[in-house]
């Protein structure tokens, strides 16, 4: 099967581009706004993180802004409805930890995301070995579920990693959480590199891409950038215009370099 | 006992709900532990260490007094005479040593109440090790004797001021950090809970207690207690003492406080690495524990105790502060014995149940000394005139 998002992504690819995925903290205010922007000022795809209390794999900004999201009284079913009535024309990712899908159950929790116009989820804290009847859920609801390879995978475990992938495989750009360096670490690339040597599927570095110098630094070897805490501490800081400006930049960067 | 799989299952509970990136490191334990564990050599350096640095074997003591009053036949088991003042040290030197002998040269650990925060600042100072200790801003408030221990002893205390500034996000900052230096450091993990092989290894090293405990009360009463009771926050001093009795016919008694109650208000959930029970919302939010003892303070519960709930193979009832309270006291007085507050959970369910245990042997882990909680109950109690 391949999805909606890996279908966009690729064909972005196929024309020489390279994809640039933006996240948003679902519920925080000005997030529906901000996934407009997002979609206006070329972003290929939106990632929409889905609050919970526990997010061990978020570091400040991103453990904030959810915070805030959940103290406003959002929830998994709010932002769905909502995402329901966004007509933005680009694919959309749901990023959730695990409890959220477990809690609602495999089927309920696909059906959920189908049923909002939702591509694909990824879920940080489901390792590959404990990924199967999630993905097997995923798959009859037509949802795409990402996989995430890290700096630490040997090399025997990448292809297992990318084979069960949908949608794109997220190479984790450092050891470490969420947020904003100021320089991109040397495993972003390298690791990039090992997973483009074992998948056709398109490869998209996340954690650590901080600005648009680093999402280009990084697409020379990726496909593509996901980019969170700047993202998120733009919208904290200047709501949905400041987030469309900085897709903007990044986006003429992507655009304009020589690859 | 259940000797978990590669995929750390206790029946439906346990596993390994990590990112990605920790996955080699836990797989890298696994076969560290199982390893040592199987070493002649290994076993030896860490029985020599419980012997001739924590003080082991703990002695049990009948407490006549306390057995007069309730009319039943009260042992305890004293964690609470270990070096650090409870049972944390056998997990800490278990795993500082295998740490070591990875080539970890650096420690990160959470801690609620502070005694697993001081055992591993304790086992890091000895055996030479870069240590750092994550706790709740709140917990950091209500046991600065055992934060300013801590850095006596050489280690950096972070105070977490994320989420509920209690121990389940003291846990979620040290797997942060983990997740930055795993390749250096190894996360000194404190009780039966998280990604596997935790649980199964914390228990392991933990179960020396009810080793120790089984012979002990066998050669008192001649036959195993009718129960024993312990304590249950992530549950490692129960899981250690109920590993001496679980093929006994012994009833096993793990006490919850009422607002941590895992086993009794939670619903099979996934945080921290494990599942388990856990307290959460219809959502799956994980809910903040209310506790008036800092090392109970927690919304989930090691797997194991949820599989041997789910088997009715122990029970796992609550009691409420004033309980708790009282019973701190009355150990106190009646006993000479001041039991740390997570302890006077054990006993609080005992006052409570003896009438219905009249005659019977019960054997309670006193998995800690009450030292650190004085000042925190000087304040609730006044000055008791």
């Amino acid at each position: 099967m391949i999805g909606r998002l890996e279908t966009v992504l690729s064909a972005r690819i196929a024309s020489g581009g390279k994809c640039l995925v933006p996240y948003i903290t679902g519920g925080y205010p000005g997030w529906v706004d901000a996934i407009r922007a997002c979609a206006a000022q070329g972003a290929d795809a939106v990632e929409i993180g889905l609050p919970f209390s526990d997010p061990v794999m978020d570091g400040p900004v991103i453990q904030a802004a959810s915070q805030i999201a959940l103290e406003g009284g959002t929830d998994y079913i709010k932002i769905l409805h909502e995402v329901r009535t966004l007509d933005v024309g680009i694919p959309l990712a749901v990023m959730c930890y695990y409890n959220t899908v477990f809690h609602a159950g495999h089927e309920r929790f696909a059906s959920d995301l189908a049923a909002a116009g939702i591509s694909a989820a990824i879920v940080p804290d489901l390792p590959l070995e404990e990924s199967g009847d999630w993905c097997a859920a995923a798959v009859a609801a037509g949802i795409e579920t990402v996989m995430l390879a890290a700096p630490t995978a040997p090399d025997d475990r990448l292809p297992r990693v990318v084979e069960r992938a949908r949608g794109f495989v997220y190479s984790v750009g450092l050891l470490g959480v969420t947020g904003e360096r100021t320089s991109l670490a040397l495993t972003a690339t390298t690791l990039a590199a090992r997973v483009k040597k074992v998948t056709n599927k398109p490869v998209l570095v996340g954690v650590g891409v901080s600005n648009a110098e680093q999402a280009v630094e990084a697409s020379r070897v990726a496909d593509g950038v996901i980019m969170g805490a700047s993202v998120v501490r733009r919208l904290m800081e200047g709501g949905a215009d400041a987030v469309g400006a900085y897709v903007h930049e990044v986006r003429e960067a992507l655009d304009s370099a020589q690859w | 006992m259940v000797t978990p799989g590669s995929d750390g299952r206790f029946g439906d509970f346990g596993g390994r709900f990590v990112p990605e990136t920790l996955v080699p490191a836990c797989q890298e334990l696994e076969a560290a532990f199982q390893d040592a564990w199987a070493d002649p050599m290994f076993r030896s350096d860490l029985s020599d260490l419980l012997r001739e640095y924590a003080g082991r074997p703990s002695i049990i003591t009948e407490c006549h007094n306390l057995s007069e009053q309730l009319g039943i036949r009260l042992i305890l088991k004293r964690e609470d005479l270990n070096h650090t003042g409870s049972h944390k040290i056998n997990n800490v030197l278990g795993q500082t040593l295998l740490a070591k002998r990875m080539g970890k040269k650096r420690i990160v650990a959470e801690t609620g109440a502070g005694q697993h925060g001081v055992a591993s600042a304790t086992a890091a100072a000895l055996l030479g090790l870069e240590c750092k200790v994550y706790m709740g801003a709140v917990d950091v408030a209500r046991q600065e004797l055992n934060v300013f221990r801590m850095r006596l002893l050489g280690s950096d205390v972070e105070a977490v001021t994320s989420g509920s500034q209690t121990l389940k996000d003291a846990v979620n900052e040290a797997m942060r950090d983990w997740v930055a230096t795993v390749e250096s450091t190894h996360y000194c993990l404190g009780s039966v809970m998280g990604p596997h092989p935790y649980p199964y290894m914390v228990r392991q090293f933990h179960r020396v207690i009810g080793d120790e405990a089984f012979e002990q009360t066998n050669e008192l009463l001649g036959t195993s207690p009718d129960v024993v009771v312990a304590c249950v926050g992530g549950g490692s001093n129960a899981m250690g003492i109920f590993s001496g009795f679980v093929d006994t016919p012994a009833r096993l008694i793990g006490v919850e406080p009422a607002g941590g109650a895992a086993v009794t208000r939670g619903q099979p959930g996934v945080v921290h690495g494990m599942k388990s029970y856990l307290m959460q919302d219809e959502y799956g939010q994980v809910a903040e524990a209310h506790s008036i003892s800092a090392g109970l303070d927690y919304p989930g519960v090691g797997p194991e105790h949820s599989y041997l709930a789910s088997i009715g193979r122990a029970e796992y009832p609550t009691v409420n502060d004033d309980e708790v309270v009282a019973a701190f006291q009355l150990m106190s007085r009646s006993e000479g014995i001041i039991p740390a507050l997570e302890c006077a959970h054990a006993l609080a369910w005992i006052v409570r149940e003896a009438p219905s245990m009249k005659g019977k042997t019960v054997l309670m882990n006193l998995s800690g000394r009450g030292d650190k909680d004085v000042g925190q109950m000087m304040s609730i109690l006044g000055g008791l005139q």
